[in-house]
Protein backbone atom coordinates (compact mmCIF):
# COMPACT_ATOMS: atom_id res chain seq x y z
CA UNK A 1 0.00 0.00 0.00
CA UNK A 2 1.35 2.87 -0.96
CA UNK A 3 2.07 5.42 1.75
CA UNK A 4 0.02 8.47 0.14
CA UNK A 5 -3.16 6.51 0.48
CA UNK A 6 -3.92 8.53 3.68
CA UNK A 7 -4.21 11.79 1.42
CA UNK A 8 -7.90 11.40 -1.18
CA UNK A 9 -7.48 14.73 -2.92
CA UNK A 10 -11.52 15.49 -2.82
CA UNK A 11 -11.37 15.16 -6.55
CA UNK A 12 -10.40 11.63 -6.88
CA UNK A 13 -12.59 10.00 -4.85
CA UNK A 14 -15.56 9.31 -6.62
CA UNK A 15 -13.14 8.11 -9.61
CA UNK A 16 -11.15 5.86 -6.72
CA UNK A 17 -13.94 4.31 -5.78
CA UNK A 18 -15.14 3.44 -8.50
CA UNK A 19 -11.89 1.76 -9.26
CA UNK A 20 -12.11 -0.21 -6.71
CA UNK A 21 -15.38 -1.16 -6.86
CA UNK A 22 -14.77 -1.97 -10.69
CA UNK A 23 -11.52 -4.24 -9.27
CA UNK A 24 -13.93 -6.10 -6.92
CA UNK A 25 -16.65 -6.78 -9.30
CA UNK A 26 -14.06 -8.07 -11.51
CA UNK A 27 -11.96 -10.70 -8.92
CA UNK A 28 -16.02 -12.25 -8.30
CA UNK A 29 -15.93 -10.00 -4.84
CA UNK A 30 -18.98 -8.55 -4.99
CA UNK A 31 -22.14 -8.21 -7.38
CA UNK A 32 -23.13 -4.77 -8.12
CA UNK A 33 -26.44 -5.12 -8.18
CA UNK A 34 -26.35 -6.50 -4.38
CA UNK A 35 -24.92 -3.24 -3.71
CA UNK A 36 -27.72 -1.00 -5.49
CA UNK A 37 -30.22 -3.00 -2.74
CA UNK A 38 -27.87 -1.97 -0.11
CA UNK A 39 -27.74 1.31 -0.48
CA UNK A 40 -31.53 1.89 -1.59
CA UNK A 41 -32.63 -0.12 2.13
CA UNK A 42 -30.42 2.09 3.89
CA UNK A 43 -31.45 5.46 1.78
CA UNK A 44 -35.46 4.56 1.99
CA UNK A 45 -36.51 1.57 3.80
CA UNK A 46 -34.69 1.36 7.24
CA UNK A 47 -34.70 4.39 9.23
CA UNK A 48 -35.73 6.68 11.91
CA UNK A 49 -39.26 5.73 11.21
CA UNK A 50 -38.96 2.30 12.30
CA UNK A 51 -37.82 3.02 16.02
CA UNK A 52 -40.71 5.77 15.79
CA UNK A 53 -43.09 3.08 15.25
CA UNK A 54 -41.97 1.07 18.27
CA UNK A 55 -41.86 4.06 20.25
CA UNK A 56 -45.61 4.96 19.44
CA UNK A 57 -47.00 1.37 19.95
CA UNK A 58 -44.94 1.51 23.19
CA UNK A 59 -46.95 4.61 24.17
CA UNK A 60 -49.96 3.54 23.26
CA UNK A 61 -50.06 -0.33 24.46
CA UNK A 62 -48.82 -0.88 28.13
CA UNK A 63 -48.46 -4.67 27.75
CA UNK A 64 -46.16 -4.11 24.41
CA UNK A 65 -44.02 -1.44 26.49
CA UNK A 66 -43.35 -3.76 28.87
CA UNK A 67 -42.22 -6.95 26.83
CA UNK A 68 -39.94 -3.93 25.04
CA UNK A 69 -37.75 -3.09 28.30
CA UNK A 70 -37.83 -6.84 28.97
CA UNK A 71 -36.39 -7.97 25.88
CA UNK A 72 -36.18 -5.29 23.43
CA UNK A 73 -35.01 -7.98 20.60
CA UNK A 74 -38.22 -9.81 20.52
CA UNK A 75 -40.64 -6.89 21.02
CA UNK A 76 -38.86 -4.77 18.22
CA UNK A 77 -39.49 -7.99 15.93
CA UNK A 78 -43.32 -8.16 16.98
CA UNK A 79 -43.48 -4.98 14.61
CA UNK A 80 -40.97 -6.46 12.10
CA UNK A 81 -37.67 -4.68 12.43
CA UNK A 82 -34.29 -6.45 13.15
CA UNK A 83 -31.38 -7.97 12.20
CA UNK A 84 -27.94 -6.38 10.61
CA UNK A 85 -26.24 -4.13 13.76
CA UNK A 86 -29.61 -4.79 15.96
CA UNK A 87 -29.24 -8.80 16.62
CA UNK A 88 -29.14 -7.93 20.32
CA UNK A 89 -31.41 -4.68 21.80
CA UNK A 90 -31.38 -3.08 24.78
CA UNK A 91 -34.32 -0.22 25.32
CA UNK A 92 -33.75 2.34 28.34
CA UNK A 93 -36.73 4.77 29.49
CA UNK A 94 -36.45 8.31 29.94
CA UNK A 95 -38.44 9.41 32.62
CA UNK A 96 -39.10 12.54 34.79
CA UNK A 97 -35.80 10.80 37.05
CA UNK A 98 -34.33 9.61 34.61
CA UNK A 99 -32.79 10.84 31.08
CA UNK A 100 -30.77 8.49 29.04
CA UNK A 101 -28.16 9.32 26.53
CA UNK A 102 -27.19 7.27 23.91
CA UNK A 103 -23.06 7.17 22.76
CA UNK A 104 -20.18 4.56 20.76
CA UNK A 105 -17.25 6.62 22.17
CA UNK A 106 -14.82 3.86 20.13
CA UNK A 107 -16.47 4.01 16.90
CA UNK A 108 -19.86 4.54 15.48
CA UNK A 109 -22.46 1.81 17.29
CA UNK A 110 -25.90 2.81 16.06
CA UNK A 111 -29.00 0.86 16.40
CA UNK A 112 -29.24 0.42 12.80
CA UNK A 113 -32.54 -1.66 12.20
CA UNK A 114 -34.74 1.23 14.30
CA UNK A 115 -33.09 4.02 13.63
CA UNK A 116 -31.02 3.42 9.97
CA UNK A 117 -27.08 4.84 9.84
CA UNK A 118 -26.15 7.44 12.44
CA UNK A 119 -25.95 11.15 11.33
CA UNK A 120 -22.55 12.55 10.74
CA UNK A 121 -22.37 14.00 14.45
CA UNK A 122 -22.89 10.90 16.49
CA UNK A 123 -19.96 9.31 14.85
CA UNK A 124 -17.90 12.75 15.30
CA UNK A 125 -15.06 13.54 17.22
CA UNK A 126 -16.96 16.40 19.69
CA UNK A 127 -19.72 14.02 20.65
CA UNK A 128 -17.61 10.77 21.00
CA UNK A 129 -15.39 12.53 23.24
CA UNK A 130 -17.83 14.56 25.15
CA UNK A 131 -20.87 12.69 25.67
CA UNK A 132 -19.23 10.43 28.53
CA UNK A 133 -17.25 12.83 30.34
CA UNK A 134 -19.84 16.36 30.21
CA UNK A 135 -23.73 14.86 29.03
CA UNK A 136 -25.25 17.73 30.65
CA UNK A 137 -23.11 20.19 28.44
CA UNK A 138 -24.16 18.13 25.78
CA UNK A 139 -27.30 18.23 26.13
CA UNK A 140 -27.27 21.81 26.13
CA UNK A 141 -25.59 21.64 23.23
CA UNK A 142 -28.69 20.23 21.58
CA UNK A 143 -31.05 22.56 23.58
CA UNK A 144 -31.81 20.44 26.35
CA UNK A 145 -31.63 22.39 29.95
CA UNK A 146 -32.24 19.14 32.65
CA UNK A 147 -32.06 19.71 36.43
CA UNK A 148 -30.00 18.99 38.64
CA UNK A 149 -32.21 16.28 39.98
CA UNK A 150 -32.70 14.30 36.90
CA UNK A 151 -30.31 11.60 36.89
CA UNK A 152 -28.26 11.55 33.59
CA UNK A 153 -27.40 7.48 32.28
CA UNK A 154 -25.29 7.95 29.40
CA UNK A 155 -25.10 4.39 27.57
CA UNK A 156 -21.59 3.87 26.07
CA UNK A 157 -21.99 1.00 23.04
CA UNK A 158 -18.50 -0.51 23.86
CA UNK A 159 -19.78 -4.11 23.04
CA UNK A 160 -22.37 -5.44 19.91
CA UNK A 161 -25.34 -4.65 22.45
CA UNK A 162 -27.33 -1.72 20.84
CA UNK A 163 -29.28 0.97 22.69
CA UNK A 164 -32.86 2.66 21.70
CA UNK A 165 -34.10 5.22 23.89
CA UNK A 166 -38.04 5.24 24.88
CA UNK A 167 -38.00 9.06 25.05
CA UNK A 168 -41.09 9.92 27.48
CA UNK A 169 -44.58 10.70 25.49
CA UNK A 170 -44.88 14.47 25.49
CA UNK A 171 -48.19 16.18 27.68
CA UNK A 172 -50.78 17.49 25.74
CA UNK A 173 -51.04 13.97 23.41
CA UNK A 174 -53.44 12.28 24.74
CA UNK A 175 -55.71 12.35 21.27
CA UNK A 176 -53.10 10.98 18.81
CA UNK A 177 -53.55 8.14 18.30
CA UNK A 178 -50.60 5.52 17.31
CA UNK A 179 -50.07 6.91 13.88
CA UNK A 180 -50.29 10.25 14.42
CA UNK A 181 -47.69 9.78 17.80
CA UNK A 182 -45.48 7.86 15.31
CA UNK A 183 -45.20 11.07 13.32
CA UNK A 184 -43.91 13.51 15.76
CA UNK A 185 -41.28 11.13 17.17
CA UNK A 186 -38.19 11.89 16.18
CA UNK A 187 -34.25 10.25 15.28
CA UNK A 188 -32.71 12.85 18.08
CA UNK A 189 -35.02 11.60 21.01
CA UNK A 190 -34.23 8.03 20.55
CA UNK A 191 -30.70 8.87 20.81
CA UNK A 192 -31.43 10.89 23.82
CA UNK A 193 -30.26 14.12 22.70
CA UNK A 194 -33.83 15.64 22.62
CA UNK A 195 -37.13 15.39 24.27
CA UNK A 196 -40.63 14.28 21.88
CA UNK A 197 -42.50 17.91 21.34
CA UNK A 198 -45.78 18.27 19.66
CA UNK A 199 -45.69 20.67 16.61
CA UNK B 1 -4.59 -0.09 21.60
CA UNK B 2 -4.60 3.12 23.17
CA UNK B 3 -5.11 5.03 20.02
CA UNK B 4 -6.56 8.21 19.28
CA UNK B 5 -10.38 6.45 18.20
CA UNK B 6 -10.73 5.78 21.76
CA UNK B 7 -12.12 9.36 22.70
CA UNK B 8 -14.46 9.08 25.54
CA UNK B 9 -13.14 12.27 27.86
CA UNK B 10 -11.31 14.11 25.33
CA UNK B 11 -11.21 18.02 25.49
CA UNK B 12 -10.60 19.92 22.60
CA UNK B 13 -12.56 18.53 20.06
CA UNK B 14 -14.86 21.60 19.08
CA UNK B 15 -18.59 22.56 19.53
CA UNK B 16 -21.12 19.61 17.57
CA UNK B 17 -21.76 20.16 13.89
CA UNK B 18 -25.32 19.15 13.60
CA UNK B 19 -27.09 19.44 10.02
CA UNK B 20 -30.58 19.92 9.59
CA UNK B 21 -32.30 17.15 7.45
CA UNK B 22 -29.43 15.34 6.86
CA UNK B 23 -29.01 13.25 3.92
CA UNK B 24 -28.10 9.39 4.45
CA UNK B 25 -25.10 9.73 1.83
CA UNK B 26 -23.26 13.06 1.41
CA UNK B 27 -22.02 11.60 -2.17
CA UNK B 28 -22.46 8.95 -3.97
CA UNK B 29 -19.01 7.61 -3.18
CA UNK B 30 -19.82 7.40 0.38
CA UNK B 31 -23.09 5.18 -0.86
CA UNK B 32 -20.77 2.77 -2.76
CA UNK B 33 -17.95 2.68 0.09
CA UNK B 34 -20.56 2.28 2.63
CA UNK B 35 -22.38 -0.82 0.12
CA UNK B 36 -19.00 -2.42 -0.72
CA UNK B 37 -17.97 -2.84 3.16
CA UNK B 38 -21.08 -4.18 3.80
CA UNK B 39 -21.43 -6.19 1.26
CA UNK B 40 -17.52 -7.53 1.75
CA UNK B 41 -19.08 -7.93 5.81
CA UNK B 42 -22.27 -9.76 4.67
CA UNK B 43 -20.72 -12.39 2.39
CA UNK B 44 -18.65 -12.77 5.18
CA UNK B 45 -15.20 -11.49 3.67
CA UNK B 46 -15.16 -8.91 6.77
CA UNK B 47 -14.53 -9.64 9.67
CA UNK B 48 -16.36 -6.65 11.83
CA UNK B 49 -13.96 -6.86 14.93
CA UNK B 50 -10.78 -6.87 12.80
CA UNK B 51 -12.63 -3.87 10.39
CA UNK B 52 -12.46 -2.01 13.55
CA UNK B 53 -9.55 -2.47 14.22
CA UNK B 54 -8.08 -1.89 10.62
CA UNK B 55 -9.34 1.81 11.30
CA UNK B 56 -7.96 2.22 14.30
CA UNK B 57 -4.56 1.55 12.71
CA UNK B 58 -4.91 5.15 10.58
CA UNK B 59 -2.34 7.53 11.77
CA UNK B 60 -4.09 9.39 14.11
CA UNK B 61 -3.83 12.95 12.54
CA UNK B 62 -5.35 11.00 9.23
CA UNK B 63 -8.08 9.73 11.56
CA UNK B 64 -8.70 13.17 12.70
CA UNK B 65 -9.03 15.09 9.40
CA UNK B 66 -10.43 12.17 7.23
CA UNK B 67 -14.25 12.24 7.11
CA UNK B 68 -16.40 9.06 8.04
CA UNK B 69 -15.86 7.52 4.75
CA UNK B 70 -12.50 8.48 3.38
CA UNK B 71 -11.97 6.52 6.68
CA UNK B 72 -13.81 3.22 5.16
CA UNK B 73 -12.83 3.59 2.07
CA UNK B 74 -8.63 3.11 3.07
CA UNK B 75 -10.24 0.21 5.49
CA UNK B 76 -11.86 -1.07 2.66
CA UNK B 77 -8.62 -1.07 0.03
CA UNK B 78 -6.09 -2.08 3.41
CA UNK B 79 -8.58 -4.30 4.53
CA UNK B 80 -9.01 -6.23 0.96
CA UNK B 81 -4.98 -6.77 0.82
CA UNK B 82 -4.58 -8.05 4.61
CA UNK B 83 -7.44 -10.76 4.35
CA UNK B 84 -5.99 -12.01 0.42
CA UNK B 85 -8.92 -11.18 -1.30
CA UNK B 86 -6.68 -8.38 -3.19
CA UNK B 87 -3.02 -8.46 -4.11
CA UNK B 88 -1.32 -4.81 -3.59
CA UNK B 89 -0.11 -5.09 -7.64
CA UNK B 90 -3.66 -5.75 -8.45
CA UNK B 91 -4.93 -2.61 -6.32
CA UNK B 92 -2.08 -0.80 -8.03
CA UNK B 93 -3.10 -1.83 -11.77
CA UNK B 94 -6.61 -1.87 -10.71
CA UNK B 95 -7.06 -4.93 -12.59
CA UNK B 96 -7.09 -8.52 -11.30
CA UNK B 97 -3.53 -10.37 -11.32
CA UNK B 98 -3.77 -12.49 -15.22
CA UNK B 99 -4.40 -15.85 -15.02
CA UNK B 100 -6.32 -15.54 -11.09
CA UNK B 101 -8.78 -17.28 -10.25
CA UNK B 102 -12.30 -15.30 -10.24
CA UNK B 103 -14.18 -15.90 -7.15
CA UNK B 104 -17.90 -16.36 -6.28
CA UNK B 105 -19.98 -13.04 -4.20
CA UNK B 106 -20.84 -14.06 -0.83
CA UNK B 107 -23.78 -11.86 -1.34
CA UNK B 108 -25.73 -11.46 -4.53
CA UNK B 109 -28.84 -9.09 -4.50
CA UNK B 110 -31.75 -11.63 -3.93
CA UNK B 111 -29.86 -12.22 -0.61
CA UNK B 112 -29.67 -8.63 0.75
CA UNK B 113 -32.84 -8.85 2.53
CA UNK B 114 -32.48 -11.90 4.15
CA UNK B 115 -28.68 -11.03 5.04
CA UNK B 116 -29.93 -7.78 6.64
CA UNK B 117 -33.00 -9.11 8.54
CA UNK B 118 -31.14 -12.23 9.56
CA UNK B 119 -28.01 -10.75 10.92
CA UNK B 120 -25.04 -11.77 12.17
CA UNK B 121 -25.22 -12.02 15.87
CA UNK B 122 -21.88 -11.87 18.07
CA UNK B 123 -23.65 -14.03 20.90
CA UNK B 124 -22.81 -17.45 21.11
CA UNK B 125 -25.08 -20.29 22.19
CA UNK B 126 -22.57 -21.67 24.99
CA UNK B 127 -23.52 -22.54 28.16
CA UNK B 128 -20.41 -20.91 30.51
CA UNK B 129 -20.66 -20.43 33.79
CA UNK B 130 -20.55 -16.35 34.59
CA UNK B 131 -17.82 -14.98 37.05
CA UNK B 132 -20.19 -12.21 38.13
CA UNK B 133 -23.90 -11.83 39.19
CA UNK B 134 -26.16 -8.58 38.41
CA UNK B 135 -25.57 -6.38 41.82
CA UNK B 136 -21.54 -7.61 42.29
CA UNK B 137 -18.95 -4.62 42.39
CA UNK B 138 -16.33 -4.72 39.83
CA UNK B 139 -13.45 -2.96 38.32
CA UNK B 140 -12.50 -2.67 35.23
CA UNK B 141 -8.84 -4.29 34.73
CA UNK B 142 -6.06 -1.67 34.37
CA UNK B 143 -4.66 -2.85 30.90
CA UNK B 144 -3.07 -1.17 27.99
CA UNK B 145 -3.01 -4.42 25.13
CA UNK B 146 -1.26 -2.75 21.83
CA UNK B 147 -4.19 -4.51 20.19
CA UNK B 148 -7.46 -4.54 19.45
CA UNK B 149 -9.84 -3.90 22.69
CA UNK B 150 -13.55 -2.38 23.08
CA UNK B 151 -12.41 -1.34 26.90
CA UNK B 152 -12.13 2.17 27.04
CA UNK B 153 -9.08 4.07 28.15
CA UNK B 154 -11.67 7.07 30.31
CA UNK B 155 -12.95 3.46 32.58
CA UNK B 156 -10.04 1.30 33.24
CA UNK B 157 -9.12 1.00 37.11
CA UNK B 158 -12.29 2.04 37.81
CA UNK B 159 -14.87 0.37 40.08
CA UNK B 160 -18.63 -0.26 39.10
CA UNK B 161 -21.67 -2.04 39.45
CA UNK B 162 -22.78 -5.13 37.18
CA UNK B 163 -26.36 -4.33 36.53
CA UNK B 164 -27.17 -7.14 34.13
CA UNK B 165 -25.76 -10.20 31.98
CA UNK B 166 -25.99 -9.92 28.71
CA UNK B 167 -25.03 -13.39 27.83
CA UNK B 168 -22.32 -14.63 26.23
CA UNK B 169 -20.21 -13.76 22.92
CA UNK B 170 -17.24 -13.47 21.26
CA UNK B 171 -14.27 -12.08 22.15
CA UNK B 172 -12.92 -8.51 20.24
CA UNK B 173 -9.68 -8.68 21.36
CA UNK B 174 -9.04 -11.83 19.54
CA UNK B 175 -11.09 -12.33 16.93
CA UNK B 176 -9.87 -9.02 15.65
CA UNK B 177 -6.32 -10.35 15.37
CA UNK B 178 -7.64 -13.73 13.83
CA UNK B 179 -7.15 -15.18 17.31
CA UNK B 180 -10.03 -17.34 17.88
CA UNK B 181 -13.85 -16.56 19.40
CA UNK B 182 -12.89 -16.57 23.10
CA UNK B 183 -16.53 -16.59 23.99
CA UNK B 184 -17.16 -15.08 27.05
CA UNK B 185 -20.03 -13.13 29.20
CA UNK B 186 -20.50 -9.14 28.62
CA UNK B 187 -22.17 -7.42 31.23
CA UNK B 188 -23.55 -4.24 32.02
CA UNK B 189 -21.27 -2.12 34.21
CA UNK B 190 -22.35 1.13 36.11
CA UNK B 191 -20.00 3.70 36.70
CA UNK B 192 -20.52 7.21 38.78
CA UNK B 193 -19.55 10.18 37.05
CA UNK B 194 -17.63 10.79 39.81
CA UNK B 195 -15.67 7.72 39.85
CA UNK B 196 -15.02 8.18 36.43
CA UNK B 197 -14.64 12.03 35.95
CA UNK B 198 -14.14 13.04 39.87
CA UNK B 199 -16.39 14.65 43.06
CA UNK B 200 -17.35 17.47 40.80
CA UNK B 201 -19.80 15.74 39.08
CA UNK B 202 -23.21 15.54 39.78
CA UNK B 203 -23.43 12.42 42.42
CA UNK B 204 -26.68 11.05 40.18
CA UNK B 205 -24.84 10.83 36.71
CA UNK B 206 -23.26 7.55 35.64
CA UNK B 207 -21.82 6.09 32.35
CA UNK B 208 -22.95 2.37 31.71
CA UNK B 209 -20.92 0.03 29.52
CA UNK B 210 -21.02 -3.06 28.08
CA UNK B 211 -18.07 -5.46 29.44
CA UNK B 212 -16.52 -8.80 28.57
CA UNK B 213 -15.32 -10.74 31.39
CA UNK B 214 -11.96 -10.99 30.58
CA UNK B 215 -11.79 -6.98 31.04
CA UNK B 216 -12.69 -7.37 35.11
CA UNK B 217 -11.61 -8.54 38.14
CA UNK B 218 -13.83 -8.20 41.67
CA UNK B 219 -13.62 -5.15 43.50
Amino acid sequence: MPHDDHQIPPTDRTLRVKALESLLVEKGLVDPAALDVLIDTYEHKIGPRNGARVVARAWVDAAYKERLLRDATAAIAELGYGGSQGEDMVVVENTPEIHNLVVCTLCSCYPWPVLGLPPVWYKSAPYRSRAVIDPRGVLREFGLELADDVEVRVWDSTAEVRYLVLPERPAGSERLNEEQLAAVITRDSMIGVAKVKLP
Amino acid sequence: MNGIHDMGGMHGMGPIEYEKDEPVFHHDWEARTYALSLALRLGGQFNLDAARNAIEQLPPADYLRMSYYEKWFIRLMNYAILNGAVTAAEMETGKPAPGSARAIPGLVADMVQGMIAGGASARRNVRIQPAFVAGQHVRARNMNPAGHTRLPRYARGKSGAIIRDHGVFVFPDTRAHFQGDKPQHVYSVRFDARELWGGDRNPRDAVYLDLWEDYLEPA
